[in-house]
């Protein structure tokens, strides 16, 4: 391998900051999948009996289901019984209690990520759900947001405090027998984020949940319900991190959201699991099932990823568009470097009038990393006047990396107008002898190439995120010229 | 200001330049001629600083330091610059950003402070007026669906913005027409000073009657085989390379 190509390694294959361990103390199931255990589970969280019950039917459907083989990743069976389904820290076992209660351990962990918690040193203008493990820690400007009516706290504070809530919308987006590891999680899932944003309210903060897997031979199954009623708009803000184990750890979640007539809502993901070593050693498995529901007119919603981490990732961030008029955005940037895998895409199911979708997809593949984007496109009987535009890039770093498409389109009305480009580049050692030729290293001719690669996408985040983001993939921001 | 020092260079055990020697004086302006494949490409490559060539023997001198202790970066840094014959595309990356990026290394390298945003583009955009370019060009990517021609223009624009002090040349004539060899050549002219030394690799005598040389050289077979004044081009012009073929047999 030449120097440049050397170069180019470095830069994409930097240290993986987030990977410390917590030393906490924490009670964790024994690994094994059973009935008992989602009993037990169900009963540490003091569930009503609704939801014991669904949980149970979606466990019976899961043992009925098989293993999905389609994607383009691969990695050895999964023994579902060597997994512990529960792990908390010992000091939250009472339940969510005041910040000041919070372990001081816990509190510095998500310090360290920069995350702060604490009231003094909070993140200006976002309010936080930190998800440790399988419970969360803690949430941030519960008052502020309540004084306007925005519910923010954690699934399980949820199921407790609005179980109405919970009846009405949970398994209405993703229902529990979705999929393999949609109804996994519909089982077994400990905790979460929950929102719902009240009619006409524009929410007053950015909201973020922050997911932080710490506990060895535990998988997180965490749910995500947003609901934005009439009028309403939220941005929200997903981070996630694990610490570097040479076992490769389950991630399975689910997302619904639920967005009413004329509501918005803008979910942004930066995603940063651990993504195993330059061997493929390790790393978090994360398959994930995130939906969206714009279930009346002028409905509108936006997914946002970035993607860096994982040793697998395979999601596919979805819209269903029912209203008339809705509209589907899905921006994500997938980088896989060493030997890491990426599927993912996203459905834009068309069923209302006039609905719109748009799909900007980048995929960057550097190492021996696997990228590929997989996407449909459905144009319902009734989707009058439906409109699509997707745009598909893939960026290559060497020549051991692949980049795979696999956009598929159903058209079932005659009207829709559908618009597809795709591109696939190189970063090759002319182009980093020519920018280094002019001056410019190649550390930041990388970047230069990286950012100018992903501009589209990363100017839908917002602006804290986008800085986090471009750090991640050991960018800077363009200038203000050009 | 460059003093070239039998240099051998080879690619895969096969030697491609064969014990060159050169010197290039400040403010001078140097021709090098040849046939196809004889090396010149490849000693433009040396002295810019590109890997994959093993220097097999000799030194290059620049400004009294080893050129070959210094890093790409460096060496653009401290005024080597190259126009290269076939111009790189970097897609994504807009002409006015990466220019930016250029000359504030360059200016950071020197110990000046960067050049706020609205000098550089009045500077910028009078350089691309001299050279006859359209602004539109500072917006699109960096030479990406650039015309061969357009390609070349903008080489010299980024040689007007930087500044170097040395400035190889490669084929910049070749695609260009004939106005468009006039403004590149007068865009070249203008940077002509006495602390700043040029080498045109050209297969051209016409490229040559825009810009005078001080010294033509013949570059063959991996060696320089005649060096003269500028009549030597018009003689290659006439006779062609056969000669040289005559000459090494002899
Ligand atoms: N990386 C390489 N691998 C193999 N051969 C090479 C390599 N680089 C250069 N060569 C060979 O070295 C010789 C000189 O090439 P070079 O490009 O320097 O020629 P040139 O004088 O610039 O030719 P032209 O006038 O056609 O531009 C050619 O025979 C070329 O094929
Ligand atoms: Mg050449």
């Amino acid at each position: 391998m030449s120097a440049s190509n050397e170069n180019l390694k470095n830069m994409i294959g930097q240290e993986y900051k987030d990977g410390f361990v917590t030393d906490i103390e924490s009670n964790s199931f024994l690994p094994g999948l059973n009935e008992g255990v989602i009993r037990a589970l169900s009963a540490i969280k003091e569930e009503p009996e609704f939801l014991l019950e669904w949980r149970l039917e979606a466990y019976r459907h899961w043992l009925t289901m098989e293993h999905p083989e389609w994607s383009f990743v691969e990695f050895p069976k999964i023994d579902f019984q060597d997994i512990s389904y529960y792990s908390a820290p010992k000091s939250m076992e009472d339940g969510p209690k005041s910040l000041d209660e919070v372990d001081p351990e816990l509190i510095s962990t998500y310090n360290k990520l920069g995350i702060p918690l604490e009231e003094q040193m909070r993140l200006a203008g976002v309010a936080v759900d930190a998800v440790f493990d399988s419970v969360s820690v803690a949430t941030t400007f519960k008052d502020k947001l309540a004084e306007a009516g925005v519910i923010f706290c954690s699934f399980s504070e949820a199921v407790k405090e609005h179980p109405e809530l919970i009846k009405q919308y949970l398994g209405t987006v993703v229902s529990q027998f979705d999929n393999f590891y949609a109804a996994l999680n519909a089982a077994v899932f400990s905790d979460g984020s929950f929102v719902y944003i009240p009619k006409g309210v524009r929410c007053p903060m950015e909201l973020s949940t922050y997911f932080r897997i710490n506990a060895a031979n535990t998988g997180q199954f965490e749910r995500t319900l947003i609901i934005a009623d009439e009028g309403s708009h939220v941005s929200y803000l997903e981070g996630c991190t694990a610490p570097m184990r040479d076992e490769n750890q389950l991630h399975a979640a689910v997302v619904e959201l639920v967005i009413l007539k004329d509501a918005e809502i803008k979910y942004s993901t930066v995603q940063n699991w651990y993504p195993g070593d330059e061997n493929g050693l390790g790393g978090i498995y994360n398959f994930v099932t995130k939906r969206a529901d714009c279930r009346e007119d002028n409905a509108k919603v936006s997914w946002t990823q970035v993607e860096t981490g994982s040793a697998i990732t395979w999601k596919y961030p979805s819209v269903v568009l029912k209203g008339d008029n809705s509209v589907g955005e899905f921006y994500s940037v997938a980088l896989t470097n060493n030997y890491q895998q990426a599927d993912t895409g996203t459905k834009m199911m068309h069923v209302g009038k006039n609905t719109s979708s748009t799909i900007i997809s980048k995929g960057i593949s550097a190492g021996h990393g696997q990228n590929t984007y997989r996407g449909l496109v459905k144009i319902g009987r009734n989707a009058e006047n439906a409109r699509n535009y997707t745009q598909c890039d893939s960026l290559l770093m060497g020549d051991q990396c692949g980049a795979h498409t696999f956009p598929y389109i159903e058209t079932k009305h005659p009207s829709a107008t559908i618009e597809h480009e795709a591109s696939t580049s190189k970063i090759s050692e002319d182009q980093l002898f020519y920018c280094m030729q002019r001056g410019i290293s190649a550390e930041d001719a990388v970047s230069m190439i990286v950012n100018g690669f992903c501009k589209e996408v990363f100017k839908e985040l917002p602006m804290e995120f986008a800085v986090e983001a471009q750090a991640l993939l050991g960018i800077s921001l363009e200038g203000s010229v050009g | 200001m460059l003093k070239v020092e039998n240099l051998h260079v080879s690619v895969d055990g096969k030697e491609i330049l064969k014990g060159i020697n050169l010197e290039i004086g400040t403010g001078e302006v140097h021709a090098i001629m040849g046939p196809n494949g004889s090396g010149k490409s490849t000693l433009s490559y040396i002295l810019s600083g590109r890997e994959g060539y093993d220097i097999t023997e000799g030194r290059v001198l620049f400004n009294g330091q080893d050129l070959f202790e210094m890093s790409v970066e460096e060496r653009a840094w401290a005024g080597v610059f190259l126009a290269f014959q076939y111009p790189v595309e970097v897609p994504g990356v807009s002409n006015i950003y990466f220019l930016k990026a250029a000359l504030n290394g360059i200016r950071k390298f020197q110990g000046l402070a960067e050049l706020d945003a609205m000098d550089f583009i009045s500077m910028v955009k009078g350089k691309m007026k001299d050279l006859d370019m359209d602004e539109k060009f500072l917006y699109r990517a960096v030479n990406e669906g650039f015309s061969g021609g357009e390609k070349k223009r903008n080489e010299i624009l980024q040689m007007s913005v930087l500044e170097p002090t040395l400035c190889l040349l490669d084929e910049t004539d070749s695609g260009l027409d004939i106005d468009a060899l006039q403004v590149v050549a007068e865009g070249v002219n203008r940077l002509r000073d006495p602390k700043r030394s040029f080498v045109l690799i050209t297969h051209y005598q016409r490229l040559l009657d825009y810009i005078k040389p001080d010294y033509v050289h013949v570059l063959a077979h991996g060696k320089v085989v005649k060096s003269g004044g500028p009549e030597l081009a018009l003689e290659l012009e006439e006779q062609g390379y056969a000669w040289v073929d005559e000459k090494l047999a002899s």
